[in-house]
């Protein structure tokens, strides 16, 4: 991390880097190399055997599966929320643009408690859904609704400036061509929307795939039909196993800087396309 | 990464979309996207909120306020206090210094800087705690050394305030980066020529400049670290009275069955988010209030 | 195609954009919208394309009333100011939008659409940018492919806002000459909105001059230069000297100065205000004269062909600046100074009444 050859007019670059650099090493770098460290402790076939057991793939499937489905189906409604935040006037609008930041501002656990109590057989939700034959709470059902909650805003924030700044000139040339709405959402809308929406999914995803306070309450936790990948880690962690845990949460480590270089990718990729990167 | 949560400075541009004849929908399609969002808005987002309130009430406001003034409850608020007053000035400085080094000059690796920075958003809090566990923890690198010395970190309170600072160290530095990109160095360059030194360039010009974004990335950080469950909750313990920040108290009461004390207690917090939430609208309206008055400048 | 605007008015909350707008484009031409910012021309353009609708009035495409017809179903060619090229198609698909989009029945074969979109980039003579994507090509090409796109759907009218707006002045003089070549070979009725009168004048067949929702005059570049019907638009179509005044016989009082003037129809006493162009002002500097308007000269500008000289107003015009144009021959026979004191002639003078005007 040299600095370029320029000679710097303002002040402080080597203070400021300094102390950035010297932060990120204690508070970070450092207890994540433990991580490695201790992974590295087991041979590989150990570590194979302690990611690989029948019960830690079940939770990679739950983990993974649920969120990923959480995040399609924000997907589709967040752009609809968006799109009816940004289009149209209706009234309590404004409470529901500043309510969409709620899962940030709610501290998950409340929100795991409160779903719960919704989806429990005598909640509001549940009371309606069970005559219907449908279990939410302590089902995998009831993760995928905790993970819904905690993802929406990210679809609705990502995508809804996108869709503030967009051209209605576009829209216009389209229209003026021949194009119906609907064509003109699905050739012209929608492609300029769509690197802002994946990087929304996206986000969305990684958020899903580690949360733990808003799932716990709900989930169950029935090994191999409700545990989530972050739970197995408590878990080992509470039998003691510190490989165990720091084994699991190395392969979730590295999807998760995976996934966080793919993000970045992505919104560049959006900023190409929306010409924000003038 | 934290796209999802930077200060936006857009006002209400329905009207414009509506009126025009190229850019609206039928009244069909447009009751229909409108009832289809606010019903999935109402389920996934009002009614938990709505639920909280509801349940916090439900044995009466005796039972509620008695939860409050419980003791355990009292020490838990004293702890998470504790824990957002002493992480928010660190990541405060923290996100001033970074957003400083990245936006104002040029170096390699700068990516990989941010990149890492926006590190916490994608890790699982699980993993945040366990990462001080395997470092501070019994079993850990400096275990044995602060054992000898009879210093706790893990299950006590030093770990919870470093978790703490741990999930929420991005927000400040991720607001302010971005925001100081688009402004640029021209201005700190003049401060320079009129012969400003760093720390009156840092008062006088650049912190003026990003006093709201500044802000919102204070109370964001804030509502995090008060709210913090998984990260806190691997390395607390939960010793009743001594390690429980709310929301581990929220379990504690909840995993009890003592379900309005714990409803009581989540009510508590749910305020602050709402709490949260208005600051964070007042603060953009101010922003975009200021960046409007920017822009009517007459050049 | 005819185009006819019958009554049309037009309010933004309290402005009012459009007011009593009644006009006649006919088959053919290409018609000129000039006014300064703000004067309605772009509202009326969107208005006849369909992109907005007037409060009151009518749009007619060819005699039949198209105010009830949706943008997309009046076949109307719209370029916009700033193009509105798709950034994620390349040229060619850009070009072909509007044909893809038609209704299965009517939608030509990919065949029929290439040939069609070669037909046209060779038209605009960029077929060779056909792979390229909006974001590669310059302001100049995104113009000329923004139209190519337009006549795609074979519109019976052209409308063209701003087309020369977002491009630099070289490429805009070549675009200007591009436009009205284009325009003979194809006779379709195109209105184009500008806010620059030297384009307006070079390109169109008839120019509407606008002002605050009104139109002020409508005419051939000739006519509408050579004879403004209105002081707004005398002093909109370049550069001007004004004087205010009195009429007093057969001649115009400007402060203590006088002009002679050939309105015999204006009362003695009526407020005028009187124009001349930079060219129809001679330089008299004769101490002992006493015709024409007394100035002092500030500035002798003589680096182009023509040379430019600029003058203060005494007298009665104090603080008014005039400005003259003359030949280097005149400057140098005239032997010009800075601060000389001279009097202002004009060869022609374009008068006004101005009722309650100051003096």
């Amino acid at each position: 991390m040299s600095t370029a050859k320029t000679n710097h007019v303002l002040p402080g670059f080597k203070l400021t880097l300094g102390y950035t650099l010297s932060y990120l090493s204690i508070l970070v770098l450092v207890p994540l190399a433990a991580v490695f460290l201790k992974t590295s402790s087991l041979t590989l076939e150990q570590f194979w055997t302690v990611v690989t057991a029948d019960r830690v793939l079940a939770s990679y499937r739950l983990s993974f599966g649920a969120s990923l489905l959480a995040a399609a189906i924000n997907a589709v409604f967040g752009l609809m929320l968006a799109w009816a935040l940004v289009r149209y006037s209706f009234p309590g609008k404004k409470l529901v643009d500043a309510l969409i930041d709620l899962p940030f501002a709610l501290p998950t656990a409340v929100a795991g408690i409160a779903l719960t109590a919704l989806y429990a057989k005598n909640g509001w939700l549940g009371k309606l859904l069970e005559p219907l034959g449908i279990e939410v709470a302590f089902k995998p059902l009831g993760i995928l609704v905790a993970l819904i909650f905690i993802g929406l805003p990210f679809v609705v924030r990502t995508v809804q400036p996108i869709l503030e700044d967009l051209d209605t000139e576009l829209e216009e040339a389209a229209t003026s061509l021949g194009a119906q709405r609907w064509q003109t959402f699905w050739h012209v809308i929608l492609p300029i929307l769509f690197p802002a929406l994946l990087t929304g999914f996206a986000l969305a995803f990684a958020r899903a795939v580690g949360e733990y306070g808003s799932v716990i309450f709900i989930a169950g936790n029935l090994p191999m039909v409700s545990e989530i990948t972050p739970l197995m880690i408590i878990t080992k962690l509470e039998q003691y196993d510190y490989t165990g845990a720091t084994a699991i949460a190395s392969v979730m480590l590295a999807f998760s800087f995976t996934l966080l270089l793919l993000i970045n990718c992505l919104q560049a990729w959006t900023a190409k396309r929306t010409g924000r990167d003038r | 990464m934290a796209g999802a949560t930077t200060l936006k400075l857009g006002g209400d541009h329905a009207a414009r979309f509506e009126s025009r004849a190229a850019t609206r929908e039928t009244p069909l399609v447009k009751w229909t996207i409108l009832a289809i969002s606010l019903s999935f808005f109402a389920l996934f987002l009002l009614m938990p909120l709505i639920a909280v309130f509801v349940e916090a009430l439900r044995k009466g406001w005796d039972t509620y306020l008695a939860a409050l003034i419980d003791p355990d409850a009292l020490s838990a608020v004293k702890l998470t206090l504790l824990a957002a007053i002493v992480s928010v000035p660190l990541n405060l400085v923290f996100g001033v210094s970074a957003a400083w080094a990245i936006a104002k000059f040029e170096f390699r690796g700068k990516h990989f800087l941010i990149t890492l920075i926006d590190l916490p958003f994608s890790v699982s809090p699980v993993i945040a705690g366990l990462i001080y566990v395997l470092v501070f923890g019994a079993q850990g690198w400096l275990g044995p050394w602060l054992a000898e010395h009879d210093i706790r970190i893990i299950f006590a309170v030093p770990g919870i305030v470093m978790a703490t600072v741990f999930v929420t160290f991005p927000f400040i530095a991720r607001e302010l980066i971005p925001l100081m990109q688009a402004q640029g160095r021209e201005e700190e360059e003049a401060a320079v020529v009129l012969g400003a030194n760093g720390w009156q360039i840092l008062w006088h010009v650049t912190l003026p400049n990003i006093k709201w974004g500044l802000l919102y990335g204070v109370i964001l950080t804030n509502a995090r670290a008060m709210g913090e469950f998984g990260a806190v909750s691997v390395v607390s313990g939960h010793i009743r009275g001594e390690t429980n920040t709310l929301p581990l108290h929220v379990e504690i009461l909840y995993n009890e069955y003592q379900f309005a004390g714990a409803f009581a207690v989540a009510s508590l917090l749910a305020m602050l988010a709402l709490v949260t939430l208005v600051i964070k609208n007042w603060v953009e309206y101010q922003a975009a209030r200021s960046y409007r008055d920017q822009q009517d400048i007459p050049s | 195609m005819s185009i006819q605007v019958r009554n049309i008015h037009k309010q933004f909350g309290n402005f009012t954009a459009l007011d009593d707008i009644s006009l006649d484009f006919p088959t053919g031409e290409l018609v000129a919208l000039l006014g300064p910012s703000g004067c309605g021309k772009t509202t009326l353009l969107r208005i006849i394309a369909g992109l907005e609708q007037a409060d009151s009035g009518s749009v007619l495409l060819d005699g039949a009333d198209a105010s009830a017809t949706h943008v997309r179903e009046r076949q109307v060619g719209f370029v916009f100011q700033h193009y509105a090229l798709f950034r994620h198609m390349t040229v060619y698909d850009n070009v072909a939008f509007g044909m893809r989009m038609k209704a299965r029945g009517q939608r030509p074969s990919e065949a029929k659409i290439r040939d069609k979109v070669h037909e046209l980039l060779n038209l605009v003579q960029l077929e060779w940018l056909a792979d390229r994507f909006p974001s590669q090509l310059s302001g100049g090409q995104r113009q000329r492919i923004a139209l190519a796109r337009a006549l795609a759907v074979e519109p019976r009218v052209l409308l063209l806002d701003e087309p020369f707006g977002a491009l630099d002045a070289k490429v805009r003089k070549e675009l200007r000459r591009w436009l009205r070549k284009l325009h003979d070979e194809l006779h379709i009725t195109s209105i184009f909105v500008t806010h620059d009168q030297e384009e307006a004048l070079e390109v169109a067949d008839r120019v509407v001059l606008m002002d605050h929702g009104h139109v002020e005059q409508i005419g051939t570049p000739e006519e509408v230069y050579r004879h403004p019907a209105t002081p707004f638009v005398y002093s909109f179509l370049g550069a001007v000297n004004l004087f205010h005044g009195r009429v007093d016989g057969d001649d115009l009082r400007v402060g203590e100065d006088t002009l002679a003037h050939d309105r015999r129809d204006l009362d003695h006493g009526a407020e005028v205000v009187a124009f001349a162009r930079p060219h129809e002002l001679e330089i008299v500097v004769d101490p002992q004269s006493t015709a024409g308007i007394a100035a002092r000269i500030n500035r002798v500008l003589s680096f182009g062909v023509t040379a430019r000289i600029e003058l203060d107003g005494v007298n009665g015009s104090t603080g008014q600046h005039f400005e003259v144009e003359l030949t280097r021959e005149q400057v140098k026979e005239l032997a010009l100074a800075d601060g000389q004191l001279v009097r202002l002639l004009p060869s022609r003078l374009k008068v006004f009444e101005q009722p309650g005007a100051q003096a």
